[in-house]
């Protein structure tokens, strides 16, 4: 961390980011260790409230931002990462993080995760997945596992899971890192990270549903840090997503494409110059 | 409004004639050429596109009217139409209507005239347009056309080689063949002698303007203070975003290109939940993608402009082709209680006034605002006078004051609360489209929902829409109620009518939601019967004036849908026969 944010890091405490609304989650929900990690980054980050927005569409994890004191956007189902960027190309000044459910981001926003990758919008976006709609009472997600059984998937889906991790790194998305709520310092290291860097950052936590996917409660046995550093190769950083099994955590991948962000704001002629084209 | 059918032998108020082609003929760069050259010389005129469902190559045919009063529709049938060659021109035999009184300019080495054209009697003059620009090598038939076309309705040769200079952007030998063609075509013109001449171009009481409705609708957009738009491709909506694309960074804003429609429509709501007036262009099948969004919009009271450009309808329909088939789906089209604003300019140069107006009234209401453009406004382009301004600026009320528990979806008598706007101190909330108390915590509250949809519709039926909710003309105890694209002919239709001794009032309703009954009813105090006329297969205008107004005495529906154009004299045969007591 460099010296200027160590310095206005002491402006605000974790605490202050939290507000008085107590979360819908159940008990034991890894949501819970999300919220505090972002809490303990939006204030190692020593970022203002009013200049943070985090931007959510629907389910058990987007409600996060009423449980902030930052400015908050909870949307329709899917479409967090467009307003995410409508948003953050109108005004560049404000730190814009979106935060999610993997049905909200790779199912019906799926189409939206392809095109924020690849658009490289100065966005953080933060999924977090536990493989299910908790939301609606346990049904199957894009990363639920082919044989899992539930009332909507009797015989299990049959589909294979969806990678998020190569999906983003092959659209193009130019901060790439997982990530596991059972550690709230170690997320909110990576949160912090992904925040500062520049370009689109995507945060996959593995965070557990323990009331649908009771099982995801051994993760914590599971997980552990990525045994090299973060490249920038996406070929060394593919082969290495691809084949890990899906419990490695640190940054994954940091590209150094440039942000995409027109200028906006720096007028050059004024509203009636427009009008000489139609002039006859 | 003057009487604008021709008389014979005269010198004309209005002259129409259709060039046709097939695609790269060149056919839209000669009457465009020529709309300008009409324009430079005074006259008014409108040129509408109409083109086979080929993406390049098809048949291609440039609609043209002219004359000495502004034009806001086609007229009835085409005095002449100019043929460079025959290729499924058959195909626009019902767009292009043809009398005994007509010309037919075709070449002879392109084949015959289709039975379709020559059973009406039209008149049918030769001209080898082929042979004639391969005499000047570098030029093409398409300007042989255009000298024909200019030499027929009297555009002096000088003003059309002057547009025709300043737009081919060529020079030396390859513009000097060009003139030569348009000269032989001038030459051709005048022994055909048609007497189609224009009388005398009247004098300019302003400057004027040749625009499109997509243009124009973009330009006010600006003027309304849009300085964000999020974009996504459709027929015939693009120009609209083709146009605001470079115009927008000289003024500060920014155009994005999104992936859908389902994006575009969240990327601005994003983008005017940061405080920036926000717009997005499309068409039906656009439009029916965005309804959940729009119910975002409305909840959250995220202001949002959507500008609909309406084709044919339903599913992917008739693309290029106009029809006023979305009045149903922007009046009702999304789920819940969902008051939204909903307004219709009704010629191409009023889509400026009407879209800054929808601008202003968004951003005043918090609220989405449907503009229901056409086809035929969007990408009809007119000579027009330069419309007058208007005041509309998008305001919203914003918070200010720093302090605790402020709540963003505060009950207010106006029902329009304070919005902060994100780096204000003091205010941090979050916007939601769940059902929400003050604060905008989520609630599932009887009261909360009561009193939250309440306050959504009163903001909108509390406001004052002024005297821009409708265009009211004449007197009468018969009137005709219309909305949009067909104001033009029905207004033509009407000036007829009042030629023949019949006075019947027009209403053209700008503001179609919310619905103001008393407003109408003041409009129609002492009217006995009612014609309402609009471009539709299912009466959608009609149906929703006979649930949400009080319409007085007789009620009557006139109505076709696309792709035809309703046209002046089936309005003016309707208002006679319905006239008779």
């Amino acid at each position: 961390m460099t010296t200027a944010t160590a310095e206005s890091a002491a402006t605000l405490a974790p605490q202050a980011y939290k507000s008085e609304y107590k979360p819908i989650w159940c008990p034991g929900c890894g949501d819970y260790s999300v919220l505090s990690a972002f809490t303990k980054a939006f204030a190692a980050l020593g970022l203002k409230p009013e200049e943070l927005v985090v931007v959510s569409g629907i389910g058990c994890s987007s409600r996060i931002p009423a449980y902030l004191t930052s400015y908050g956007f909870h949307g329709v189902h899917g479409r967090a990462l467009a307003a995410a960027t409508g948003l953050k190309l109108a005004r560049p000044d404000l730190t814009v993080v979106v935060a999610g459910g993997d049905g909200d981001g790779y199912s019906i926003g799926g189409n939206h995760f392809l095109h924020a990758c690849r658009r490289n919008v100065d966005l953080t976006y933060v999924v977090m997945d536990n493989h299910v709609y908790g939301m609606t009472k346990g049904q199957p997600s894009p990363t639920t596992e082919p044989d899992w059984v539930s009332k909507l998937s009797p015989a299990g889906t049959g589909v294979r899971v969806f990678h998020p991790l190569v999906i983003a790194l092959a659209a193009g998305a130019n901060f790439i890192a997982r990530a596991f709520s059972g550690d709230p310092n170690g997320l909110a290291a990576i949160l912090a990270e992904a925040i500062r860097a520049p370009g689109f950052s995507f945060v996959e936590v593995l965070s557990p549903c323990v009331t649908y996917r009771p099982e995801q409660r051994e993760w914590k046995r599971e997980v552990r840090p990525a045994p090299v550093g973060s490249t920038d190769d996406p070929a060394r950083a593919a082969r290495r997503i691809l084949t890990d099994d899906g419990f490695n955590i640190g940054v994954l991948y940091r590209g150094n494409r440039r942000p995409y962000q027109p200028p906006i704001g720096k007028s050059t002629a004024g509203v009636a110059d427009l009008e000489k084209g139609f002039e006859r | 409004m003057t009487d604008l059918r021709a008389t014979a032998a005269t010198p004309r108020a209005s002259v129409s004639l259709a060039l046709c082609g097939s695609g790269g003929a060149g056919v839209m760069t000669a009457g465009n050429m020529l709309l300008d050259a009409a324009a430079k010389a005074g006259w008014y005129g409108l040129m509408v596109r109409s083109s086979g469902p080929q993406i390049r190559g098809g048949e291609a045919a440039a609609l043209l009217r002219f004359g000495t009063d502004a034009i806001d529709c086609l007229d009835d049938r085409f005095d002449a139409l100019v043929v460079i060659d025959w290729q499924n021109i058959h195909r626009f035999a019902d767009e292009i209507p043809l009398d005994g009184a007509s010309l037919i300019v075709a070449d002879p080495d392109q084949g015959e005239p289709p039975e379709a054209y020559l059973a009406c009697g039209a008149r049918h003059a030769k001209l080898p347009m082929k042979q004639l620009a391969k005499a000047f090598p570098g030029s093409w038939p398409n300007m042989v056309a255009l000298g024909l076309a200019a030499g027929l309705i009297g555009v002096p040769a000088e003003t059309v080689r002057q547009v025709v200079t300043r737009s081919l952007k060529k020079a030396g030998d390859a513009l000097a063949a060009s003139l030569a063609a348009i000269e032989a075509g001038i030459e051709a013109a005048r022994e055909i002698g048609a007497g189609l001449e224009l009388a005398a171009p009247p004098a300019r009481t302003a400057s004027r303007w040749l625009v499109s409705g997509n243009e124009a609708a973009g330009f006010g957009a600006i003027r309304g203070g849009v300085r964000f738009v999020a974009a996504y491709p459709i027929t015939p909506a693009t120009e609209l975003l083709e146009w605001l694309a470079p115009a927008l960074p000289k003024v500060g804003g920014v155009l994005v290109q999104a992936e859908d429609e389902l994006a575009s429509i969240n990327m601005a709501i994003g983008a005017s939940y940061g405080g920036v007036p926000s717009l997005t262009a499309t068409a039906g099948p656009g439009l029916s993608l965005m309804t959940e969004a729009l119910g975002l919009s409305v909840a959250a009271e995220v202001p949002i402009v959507v500008v609909d450009v309406m084709r044919g309808g339903p599913s992917t329909g008739i693309p290029a082709k106009s029809e006023q088939s979305d009045l149903s789906i922007a009046l009702w089209g999304l789920h819940g209680d969902a008051p939204r604003i909903v307004v219709a300019p009704n010629s191409v140069a009023d889509c400026l006034a009407t879209t800054q107006w929808a601008v202003h009234l968004a951003e005043r209401l918090q609220a989405p605002a449907i503009v229901l453009s056409d086809q035929f406004l969007g990408q009809a382009r007119a000579v027009a006078d330069r419309p007058a301004d208007v005041a509309f600026i998008g305001e919203r009320l914003k918070a200010t004051a720093s302090g605790d528990g402020y709540q963003r979806y505060a009950i207010t008598e106006s029902g329009v609360s304070p919005m902060a706007i994100p780096g204000t101190p003091g205010l941090a909330y979050t916007a939601d489209g769940l059902e929400h108390n003050e604060l905008g915590i989520p609630s599932s509250g009887a009261a909360d929902h009561r009193a939250q949809l309440a306050k959504r519709e009163r903001k909108l039926v509390a406001h004052d829409y002024g005297t821009q909710w409708a265009d009211i003309e004449g007197e009468g105890e018969l009137a005709v109620l219309t909305f949009g694209s067909c104001t033009g002919p029905v207004r033509e239709a009407l000036a007829r009518a009042k030629a023949d001794g019949v006075d019947v009032r027009l209403v053209s309703m700008r503001l179609l939601a919310p619905a103001r009954p008393k407003l109408l009813a003041a409009a129609l105090d002492g009217v006995g019967r009612v014609l309402v006329v609009e471009q539709n297969h299912g009466g959608q205008f009609f149906r929703y004036l006979r649930a949400e107004f009080d319409l007085p005495g007789e009620v009557a529906s006139y109505r076709h849908p696309g792709p035809l154009p309703i046209r002046p004299d089936e309005i003016h045969k309707r208002v006679l026969e319905w006239s008779r007591p």
